[in-house]
């Protein structure tokens, strides 16, 4: 294995309307920002790859169009995955494996605010048992909460918890959408928005845009910063949500393991549900001494194909900053936590 | 240039194809047009509704398919208060995964019950067939409580 490393993160501040710039005017200024941090030159930057998806545009291909603000000219090496930027990050760092390049760059865009991003989800379900059904994102996800809630006396206080915890932590993020002093009693005294989801379970609907670099250890430039990829693995469920325990994440399990998630003092968990955040932390085996989601996860900035490469990012920042030495970052696709990725990284 | 003639031409932004639902599926469907539904029974006694080719666990081929339900039994369900306008219904209705009588999974689907103190998990709900059946999953309109 080769030791590969990140060496800069970039993002858009996130919101729920991007007006003022297209996709391209986004990627243009993550892309910039993060090669320019990387003390790398653009054109010593080995490969490309990034993640989104068609259907957040509307538009086949539409994902062709973003690599004008790439600028690719001379030609260079570029792939796209319909995923996450976790996943992005991730082919990049198997393109470095095979020794085919040494540095990379990942980076995801999405702009959730084209369309009903609900009903757009229901295109990623089976298209024929599931799909036809009409069924959205929250309600799928709402039917993990009440099998959650079902079991060993778990309460919606507690999921209450994790909201109100996330967008207090989001108060210190400049990059976050939805921050603020929130009260667990009065979150739940408001009405039920898929019942038993309340609104505040619920992540809010982003526009925005991230951008890593990273290099193998032989092409990581004097001066750098670099923070080591110690470990990552991503496993899969099932796709019917009625195959699988939803109240567990043994894929996220097996992926922790894989990756090498312990010692930890942080983890950035991309959990766009309350509940969700709760599952994962029982899969990882999180300790109350690991801090959960300085930045305030996926309930305070939740960019379709974009919010698992920025806990990552963010990650990385708080390990830049000196607040962490080693930590975790997970990514999760599909409904009800049905793909997840986790990653360890630890300071130089 | 104001005196060059205009062109137009129909364009209609269509994707025109045929898919085979494959040898399991396409019978799932055939058969729950008659209001039957079929689940795949892998050797070891697990039973999948809706069916599948292949074992999701071991990734081992399995073809004997077995009649279900057609009642089965609430594992989990939500309550829409505010249907969206791709919900089956446009009054309010639960989501709930149910465990049809033969079946070790649960499959999606809506039920149309009273109101969420009408729903719990463990409740016994059957299949309230579509009048016209042809050969898809909501020939089976929803379920309703068992006894409604």
């Amino acid at each position: 294995m080769r030791d590969v490393a990140i060496l800069s993160f970039a993002q858009t501040p996130y919101k729920r309307r991007e007006s003022e710039r297209t996709e391209v005017q986004m990627v243009l200024s993550v892309v910039t920002d993060a090669v320019e941090k990387s003390g790398l030159p653009k054109s010593d930057i080995g490969f490309t790859c990034s993640g989104s998806s068609d259907y957040l545009a509307g538009q086949s291909f539409a994902f062709v169009g973003a690599i004008d603000g790439l600028g690719a000219w001379p030609p260079i090496a570029e792939s796209h995955v319909e995923m996450d930027g976790a996943w992005a990050l991730y082919e990049a760092w198997i393109k470095i494996q095979t020794g085919m390049c040494n540095t990379a760059l990942a980076f995801s865009f999405g702009r959730a605010s084209m369309g009903s991003l609900p009903e757009t989800l229901n295109m990623q379900l089976d298209p024929y048992t599931l799909g036809p059904l009409g069924i959205d994102s929250i309600s799928m996800a709402a039917l993990q909460a009440r099998a959650w809630l079902d079991q060993d006396n778990h309460t919606e206080r507690q999921m209450a918890e994790v909201a109100v915890r996330s967008r207090k932590n989001a108060l210190n993020n400049p990059d976050a959408q939805l921050k603020g002093d929130f009260e667990v009693e009065k979150l739940l005294s408001e009405p039920y928005l898929i019942e038993p989801l309340h609104k505040h379970d619920c992540p809010p609907i982003t526009d925005g845009a991230n951008a890593v670099v990273i290099a193998a250890a032989d092409a990581v430039p004097s001066g750098a910063n670099p923070v080591w990829i110690r470990g990552i693995d991503h496993r899969i469920e099932p796709h019917q949500p009625g195959f699988r325990d939803l109240t567990q994440s043994p894929s996220t399990k097996l992926a922790g393991e894989k990756a090498g998630a312990t010692r930890l003092d942080i983890a950035e968990l991309h959990a766009p549900f309350t509940h969700q955040e709760l599952i994962l932390r029982d899969a990882l085996g999180l300790d109350d001494d690991v801090r959960i989601n300085p930045s305030g996860g996926a309930l305070a900035a939740n960019p379709m194909m974009v919010a698992g490469l920025t806990r990552m990012g963010e990650a990385c920042r708080e390990i830049w900053a000196g607040r962490a030495k080693r930590a975790l970052a997970h990514a999760t696709s599909g409904h009800c936590l049905q793909q997840n990725l986790v990653c360890v990284l630890e300071g130089d | 240039m104001s005196d060059a003639p205009r062109y137009s031409a129909e364009h209609v932004l269509r994707y025109d194809y045929r898919r085979s639902l494959g040898p399991v599926l396409a019978r799932f469907f055939t058969e729950l047009r008659d209001q039957k539904i079929l689940g795949t029974q892998a050797p070891d006694g697990r039973v999948f509704v809706p069916p599948v080719e292949y074992d999701p666990e071991t990734g081992e081929a399995l073809d004997e398919l077995i009649e279900v339900g057609p009642a089965g039994t609430v594992t989990s369900w939500a309550w829409v208060h505010e249907p969206r306008a791709q919900h089956p219904f446009d009054r309010p209705f639960a989501w709930a995964l149910i465990q049809l009588d033969g079946a070790t999974t649960s499959l999606v689907h809506a039920v149309d019950a009273d109101g969420p103190e009408a729903m719990k998990t463990g409740m016994r709900v059957k299949p309230r067939w579509s009048a016209e059946r042809i050969g898809q999953i909501r020939d089976i309109e929803c379920f309703e409580p068992e006894g409604a």
